[in-house]
This record gives C-alpha cells, structure tokens and sequence, in this order.
C-alpha cells in the first residue's frame, strides 16, 4: 500500500495522489462491439475495401474516363493502351468505365435487395415470434414451403416473368431471400421474449407494438445485421450470375458479370482476358470484402459464439 | 421409431400441395395469354373474339383457376406434365434426359467437396488460433467469394486453352465411341469448380461443429480420465461433431441443383441446370414448371430423408 496521510481530528481521511480510485468509464455495448470490430485484422481490411468501392461507385461520372455506353466501332476489342487503360469491348465501349459503373450496380443492387427482404423478415418474424399462435404456425408453413424450392430456380422463374432489368432482379432477390431471416428474427424474438427486462417493460404496462419495436427489435438487430452484411455478399454474386447469363442485367448498361458473359465464347476467353478478367476480379474483392466485414461484426457483437449464427 | 417418421410424413404431405399451388400460381401470373401459346401468333391475331372462345373453352381455359388448378395437378401427380414451347418430346422426358448428367456431377462435386472441406473444418479447429487456421479461414473465405463462373472460365482459359490438356465443353466428345478416360476428362473440371466452390463451406461448419464439441464437457473428462489425445480427439470429439454433419449434407443436397445452373451452362453440361436456363431465356413456361416441381420435390424428400437420419443418429429428437 502506498503511503496514506491520516488526519486525525475527524475529518475524512483523504486518500493521496497516489492510490487515488479511479473508475473505469463503463463502456458501452456498442463501444465495445466497435472496439472489437476493428481489432479484426481482416475485417479492416474488408471496411477499406469497401469504402474505396463505395467512393468508386458513387463518383463513377466523375472517375469514369467514358461513358460506360458510348460505343467506338472504329476499336473494338482493343488490348490495353494509352486511350484504354483496360481495353474496350466488342462495341468499342472502355472496359475501365463499365468497370467503374459496374461497382454502382453490384452495391445497389446488393443493399436494396438485402434491404427488401430484411425488412420483410423483420416484420413477418415479429409478427411470427411474438405473437405466436395461428400467425405463427402460418408463417413458419410458408417459409416451409418457400424454402423447398432452389433458390436459384425461383429467381429464374421470377425473371422469366418481370423480364430482366435491374429492378426486376432486386425484386426477385428479395423476393427469394426473406425466408431465411424471417426464421432467424423468429427464434432470437422468442428468445428476448423471456428474458427479464421484457417481464419489467410488461409489467409498468407497456402496450404490444411500443414493446416490440423499443425492446425487443433492439436485440434482434445485432444478428440480423450481420446476417444482412452476409447477404449483401450473396445477392452480389446471385446479381453477377444472373447478368452473366443473360438474365439480369442487359447491355448497354455496365454490370460486372454482363461484362463477362462475352466470355463464353473461347475466341475472347483466349485472346482478350482484359475483357473478362477485371470485372471477375472486381466482384472478388467486393464480395471477399464484405464477408470479412461480416465476420468481424460477428465476432464483435458476439465474441464467444453463444447465439447461432 | 415409426411414429416419428409418420409424423414426418404427414406434414409433408400439405407442404407438396402448398408446393403445387405455388408452382401453378407463378405460372398464373405470367404475363401472355396462353391461346397465343396454343395457335401461335399470327393466328391469334386474325381471330374472331368467338373463335377464340371457342379455343379457350375446348382447352378448358374458360374454367376458375381452381378447377384449372386441379387439372393440372391431377395430370401431374400421374406423370404428364405438358409439353414445352419448344422441341417435340413431353416435359418429362426432356427431365428424364437431363437429370441423369445434373446427378453425376452434384454427386462427384459433393464428394470432392466434403473430400476437401470436412479436413480442412478438422484442422482449422484443433489447431484453432494457429497460423494454419487464419491461412485456411483465408481460403475458405475465398472460395466462398469466389464468383463460380469467374472460376469456371479462369480455370477453362488456364487447363482448357492454356494448357489444352482438358476439354471444354459437354459430357463427352462428339461422334467418338464410348470412353471411360473421356468421360472423365470431361467431368474434371465442372465438378473441380463446384467442389471447390462448396469445400470453403464444409470447412466453415465443421470448424464450428467441432468447436462447439471440444468444449464440452464429456471431453475433459475423457482427458481427465487419462486417455490419450488421438482416442480423445477422434472417438469423442470427432465422433460427436460430425454425426450432425450426415443431415447437413442431406440436407444441402437439393440446393446443389441451384447451383448447376450457371456451370452447366459454361461448360454445355446436358443437365437440368441448362434445361432451366434455356426454359428461363425462351420462357418457356411449362418446362419451367415442371422443373420447379421436380426440384421442389426432390427437395422435400430429401428433408424427409434428413429428418429421418437426424432422428436415428440422436435419439433426443425421437421422443419430442
């Protein structure tokens, strides 16, 4: 112990600069989580990625060297050169601007999709989980259902019907996706549902949809944004696919899997990888990057794996 | 035992239908009339509003789409499921052809992928916090990023034209005779990308399942008791942690059918996968259909199957 000076004559002893008691600041849940997130080394990584892409895709007139439509029939399918950092297509279109204008696409289409459905499931698994009962039981019958059919297959069948476009494909992710986390909300709300501060809100009499939405959507909100970040991820790739086969997103505008889909014949696969290489690159580092940032929320909200993922 | 299984079987049965009508409202959605289908275009065109009552009621097209509804299920569940827009075989023909080819490569892709994950999931575990672990989450997490036709056609340009030593397209070569060594070579790369493409998430949840089991409490007694780390290690921790894994993969057996899709099409592989495609492109709403029953089908049996093992390997299910 260090060195204490006594008073003696009654009033309090104070302690000296030495052992004074500091206390901690308490940290918040979110602090902590935002502490955690960013010690993960491939989640950082993930988040500049990401950002750079963002910032790409939304200053795409300004970067963007072309237009990602405007067509030059005098140099089609030219290697990389002074002119075209990356070549231009069998239009003649530069392969960096569509690159560049493809990134607005995959985020868009990524965060609106994820969007649609999220909050799909946000309400359905409110519904589901709290009320319970006949709705429950219908719900959960549906997503049974639902989740019978390939995903995949669905979506075909879906653009098959809208025709493609690029909201056709956000409404067919959507559409597709909110049975998953529809399920999840489910189960995490009857969990919230019996814990103690619930018991406490009920009891000073707080009213059914002030409960759900002030208490118990708050602690469903840490497993539905990473299984949304997870989403976004997937509906990226699904909307690279879909434009790749000819079922997304057409030309003139610039997706990076439509970008690719030139690829199938072997004459370009061979001799022009510039036309099919970048794009596919691009929508790997996208997606690689938002797992990691996926993962890293994970392990932020919930380092010791107690909750499902 | 049986009672179980029963249990199973009767949900089932409403979930079919549920499927069924699914099916056939996507279908009733879709935008055309069908009679345009029937007499082609310019026929439509020129006929009188009476003619084509007369057509729509020969087809029965005239009746509530329940009645329609129950037609074609009734046809249905007895094997006829139409014809397609285009080609001249029945629908289920077209899928008997091409299911045959989507089976062989979801099976050897599987195979390979389990080949690849399960060990990997085992390492990443045991050795969890090592610099194997974090260079397999790595690779794990790229295979999961991985776009799989940008693999399909790297590994096309790389093997087929690069090297020249695979072949690109289809299941065989045209016009020669029969060859094991051909059919091989041509099997090689779409079920390298698709097994690769699923190893990544193999490893994922095996690494967790085995987490999960390592820190229970049966294994430090096991240690406790002074048995050695291999018995420990592959009779109790092994054991427990991939017993579930047999229903995963049960499970995930039909949305390998999803994922033929996009490879199939690359590589001109004769399955459903590129049924489905051409049927998206050409709308071809009757084969679709058909498809989307198949699919939803087989799926459902599947979950049958996978319930049915989950509850033989842990007997706490049974007694639910």
């Amino acid at each position: 112990m260090s060195s204490r000076t006594v008073r003696t004559e009654g009033t309090q002893p104070q302690p000296s600069a030495n052992d004074q008691l500091r206390f901690r600041q308490v940290e918040s849940p979110s602090k902590r989580a935002i502490r955690r997130f960013f010690r993960h080394k491939l989640a950082r990584f993930g988040l500049a990625v990401l950002a750079i892409m963002a910032f790409v895709a939304i200053a795409a007139p300004v970067i963007a060297p072309y237009s990602f439509r405007a067509q030059d029939l005098d140099h089609p399918r030219n290697a990389p050169s002074a002119a075209h950092l990356l070549g231009t297509d069998s239009f003649g279109r530069d392969v960096l601007s569509r690159l560049i204008y493809g990134a607005r696409v995959s985020l868009s289409v990524g965060l609106v999709a994820v969007g649609i459905y999220e909050m799909i499931a946000i309400i359905l698994g409110a519904i589901s989980g709290y009320y319970g009962g006949k709705a429950d039981w219908i719900i959960m019958r549906i997503v049974d259902i639902v989740m019978t059919f390939p995903t995949l297959m669905i979506i075909l069948f879906l653009v098959a019907l809208l025709g493609p476009s690029i909201f056709n494909v956000m409404i067919a992710i959507g559409i597709v996706g909110w049975t998953g986390p529809t399920r999840l909300i489910r189960g995490q709300i009857l969990q919230i549902r019996e814990l103690d501060y619930v018991l406490a809100a009920r009891s000073v009499g707080v009213q059914n949809v002030r409960m759900i939405v002030q208490h118990i959507l708050p602690g469903v909100i840490a497993p539905l944004v990473v299984h949304a970040t997870f989403g976004v991820a997937g509906a990226i790739l699904t909307e690279a696919g879909l434009s790749f086969l000819g079922l997304g997103i057409l030309p003139p505008a610039a997706s990076w899997g439509n970008m690719m889909s030139e690829a199938q014949e072997l004459i370009i696969l061979k001799r022009m990888p510039w036309l099919w290489a970048p794009p596919g690159v691009a929508i790997m580092l996208a997606v690689l990057s938002i797992n990691f940032i996926g993962d890293g929320l994970r392990d932020a909200f919930d380092p010791r794996g107690m909750h499902g993922s | 035992m049986t009672k179980y299984i029963i249990q199973r079987l009767l949900v089932s049965i409403p979930v079919f239908f549920g499927i069924t009508i699914i099916v056939y409202a996507l279908y009733a959605l879709a935008p055309g009339d069908p009679i345009v289908n029937i007499v082609g275009q310019q026929v439509f065109e020129t006929m009188k509003p009476e003619e084509i009552q007369v057509v729509r009621q020969q087809y029965g097209l005239d009746k509530p789409w329940y009645v329609r509804y129950a037609r074609w299920l009734g046809r249905a569940l007895q094997g006829d499921l139409g014809y397609p827009l285009k080609g001249n075989r029945t629908v289920v023909e077209w899928l008997g052809e091409r299911i045959g080819p989507t089976l062989l490569l979801m099976g050897t892709s599987m195979l390979l992928a389990l080949a690849i994950g399960v060990p990997m999931g085992i390492i990443m575990a045991l050795k969890k916090y090592s610099f194997l672990d974090y260079f397999l989450t790595v690779v794990a997490f790229a295979q999961l990023s991985v776009p799989a036709f940008f693999l399909a056609l790297a590994f096309m340009y790389i093997f087929s034209l690069w090297l020249a030593i695979l072949p690109t397209h289809g299941m065989a070569t045209i016009g020669a005779p029969f060859s094991l060594w051909d059919r091989i070579q041509h099997l090689v790369l779409p079920t390298i990308i698709m097994g690769v493409f699923s190893a990544g998430h193999w490893a994922r949840y095996t690494r967790m399942s085995v987490l999960e089991v390592m820190h229970m409490d049966y294994v430090t007694v096991a240690r406790a008791k002074g048995l050695r780390e291999r018995v420990v290690v592959l009779r109790h921790i092994l054991r427990n942690a991939l017993l579930p894994l047999v229903t995963v993969v049960a499970l995930s057996l039909p949305s390998l059918l999803g994922g033929a899709i996009i490879i199939e099409t690359i590589f001109q592989w004769p399955g459903m996968g590129m049924l489905g495609w051409r049927a998206t492109a050409g709308r071809d709403y009757p084969m679709l259909m058909g498809l989307m029953l198949l699919s939803a089908t087989m799926i459902l049996l599947s979950n049958l199957l996978a319930d049915v093992l989950y509850g033989i390997v842990d007997p706490r299910i049974r007694y639910d």
